[in-house]
């Protein structure tokens, strides 16, 4: 199961970098979502990976073994409404960005040929 | 069994009263800018005051060893989250609170009229700074960088312009991926550690297996990165020259403090968890902050000498700063501090004093000269609706002039302002804190002191190139108008530069007690982890 979860979240994380280094807004935009999903995902797993244990009880007398790191899986929570967030933010940035200057590269112009 | 005095409350105000008063600003019409003016005026008055009083509580040992804490919700640290302020925490409160009130009457006339909602921006920015400087959770300190930034990037694009557009695309994108590197270090050290408040961290760290030590270093390192792109260390500060060119004067201002959180937050880790306590792997990195210091030096100096413009220019000289800083902390791992800190202080002041200066003295240039400013501007929309009205001011070209040369003074180090006392007392430290054997002074601190000389060289030539060319041109200088309320804002922190000069005793001791309480790791753990939950007696009767 880690090995799988390592490649995927390595997969995604990279194909987000890949796609950062792109010169349009949209593919920028896109690599952030996914690396923002593979950073989220890595947080979780930083919590270990455990099958079929709850992170919460009501009871006080409990065996901390039999269940999972609830921390990660609330600081993913924070991640993701924050990501969310500011991605959003990026997003109304980029139309603004598309409708003034009328070209969706990060520089604001059409590269010269 | 801690009773809570009403003290106690101060510690969360400076975060919890710009978040409220902010919000209650966002429904209120941008007709009534009066009114929200004076909202956010008497909100960063009374955030001085408070700033001034942590300090001095702090300073007065009014709690134990100088450190306040505030339980947040009440829970025990390091459970919940902690509030903390020491004598650094309230130093960097009170810069903060004193350059926000600044450029708050800087914008009353202009910039706080244009667009909307500068104010509400304007303050969810300070709750951000004041949040990440007094919280003492790596988690919660993400949280109060994103505030902050998300508040930051609604103000860079302030006056929505297409320069503004161009940096602002960049500006963010390069702060979401550093966004990103900051919680994959978060998540790092909390897999090796299993904490993320920072003086449990501290006492966890001497303990650690070696293999959950190499992991503690990689999430440490990638914080760092992110710490570091804040800060602007070359190389991932590129996005700092053209974002404080093309944001409005005001708020290149704030952008000034913002790069200090960069630089207080790596001191902040650095000294609590890779202090001389930590064992194996204290002063782990140190070396790297020293490398990218001195390489963030050449390449501000290298931009301060090729900028034409005052903006550029001065987004170069923070450059410069942040790359002193850096150094000094690398090289000496703190014994120096205290120098640094007036450094820091006084080139803060005078960065953010010149950030507002400079639209005032673009006012001097002939009409010509701006020519091309103005055709950058037809296409976009109007970003100066009207001529600004107020009361004008007569001698502006001499506050002006005098204002410049106090600025230049400052950020280059030259005598007889706080500039040259911080950089000659941090020779002074560096050539002192050279281990005793080890054959006298190490050739990298020779070379560290150099490039701070030369970058201080290049400086007052390219400030003076500037200053003249805007000061002594062509006869066309007209001697522009100016508003009571843009110039009193820039004299004031000139004038505090100056007072930083002249009691550099007092400040000194200050920051002495400082840099002692930084080091003795051991108080933080104590006085945070030790703060005990306010306990209330059950009401009687009380079915719980």
């Amino acid at each position: 199961m880690e090995i799988v979860f390592a490649i995927a979240v390595g997969v995604t994380f990279g194909s987000g970098i890949w796609l950062i280094l792109r010169p349009r807004t949209f593919q920028l935009i896109t690599g952030l979502l996914l690396m923002s999903y593979a950073v989220n995902l890595f947080i979780f797993g930083m919590g270990r990976l455990w099958v079929d244990r709850p992170p919460i009880t009501p009871n006080a007398s409990i065996d901390p073994l039999q269940f999972a790191d609830p921390l990660p899986q609330g600081l993913v929570l924070t991640a993701i409404v924050i990501g969310f967030a500011t991605t959003a933010l990026y997003l109304v940035m980029m139309i603004g960005a598309r409708g003034l200057t009328g070209s969706d590269h990060v520089d604001g112009e059409e590269p010269r040929e | 069994m801690s009773a809570m005095s009403w003290w106690d409350h101060l510690i969360v105000l400076p975060v919890v009263m710009p978040l409220v008063t902010g919000a209650l600003l966002i429904p209120v019409n941008q007709k009534h800018h009066r009114l929200k003016f004076g909202c956010a005026t008497l909100v960063s008055v009374l955030l001085w005051v408070m700033a001034v009083a942590l300090l001095l509580l702090v300073d007065g040992e009014h709690w134990p060893k100088g450190i306040g804490v505030y339980l947040a919700a009440n829970w025990a640290a390091p459970f919940g989250i902690a509030l903390m302020v020491d004598r650094l925490a309230a130093l960097m409160l009170v810069l903060t609170s004193t350059i926000a009130l600044a450029v708050l009457v800087f914008s009353a006339q202009r910039w706080g009229r244009v667009g909307v909602h500068f104010h509400s921006l304007f303050l969810f920015l300070l709750m951000g700074l004041n949040g990440a400087f007094l919280t003492n959770d790596l988690f919660n300190l993400f949280v109060f960088f994103e505030v902050m930034l998300a508040a930051s990037y609604g103000l860079v694009l302030h006056g929505y312009n297409l320069n503004r557009i161009r940096a602002g695309l960049q500006y963010i994108a390069v702060n979401l991926v550093a966004s990103f590197m900051f919680l994959i270090g978060v998540a790092l050290i909390y897999a090796a550690t299993g904490t993320l408040n920072i003086p449990d961290l501290a006492t966890r760290v001497p303990v650690l297996r070696p293999e959950d030590s190499y992991l503690l270093g990689i999430g440490a390192s990638v914080l760092a990165l992110a710490f570091l792109t804040k800060g602007a260390m070359w190389p991932l500060g590129f996005w700092l020259p053209s974002t404080y060119a093309s944001a409005c004067p005001p708020v290149a201002a704030l952008l000034v403090v913002m790069t200090k959180v960069g630089v207080y937050a790596v001191l902040r880790v650095w000294l609590a968890v890779f202090g001389d306590s930590a064992g194996a792997l204290a002063g782990f990195g140190l070396v790297a902050l020293t490398v990218g210091g001195m390489a963030t030096l050449v390449f501000g100096t290298i931009g301060m000498l090729a900028s034409q413009d005052g903006a550029r220019m001065a987004g170069y000289g923070a450059i410069i700063s942040s790359g002193t800083l850096l150094a000094v902390i690398g090289q000496s791992g703190g014994a120096v501090l205290a120098a640094g800190l007036y450094y820091l202080v006084g080139a803060t002041l005078a960065m953010s004093a010149f950030m507002l200066l400079l639209e005032l003295t673009e006012r001097i240039r002939p009409p010509g000269a701006s020519l091309l400013a103005v055709t950058m501007e037809a296409f976009a929309i109007d970003d100066k609706p009207e001529d600004p009205v107020g009361v004008v001011i007569p001698g502006t070209l001499a506050i002006l002039g005098l204002s410049f040369v106090g600025c230049a003074l400052v950020i280059s180090g030259m005598p007889p302002l706080s500039g040259f006392v911080a950089k000659f007392s941090l020779f002074h430290a560096l050539l002192d804190a050279s281990p005793p054997g080890s054959g006298g002074v190490t050739p990298t601190t020779w070379l560290l002191i150099a490039m701070v000389v030369l970058a201080g060289l290049a400086s007052i030539v390219a400030l003076m190139r500037l200053g003249v060319r805007t000061f002594w041109a062509s006869g066309a200088v007209t001697p522009p108008s100016l508003l009571a309320s843009e110039v009193a804002p820039v004299t004031a922190l000139v004038v505090l530069c100056v007072a930083l000069t002249i009691h550099a005793g007092t400040a000194f001791d200050y920051l002495n007690r400082t840099v002692d309480g930084l080091k003795r790791v051991g108080d933080y753990s104590e006085r945070v982890l030790g703060q005990s939950p306010v306990t209330r007696a059950p009401p009687a009767g009380g079915s719980r």
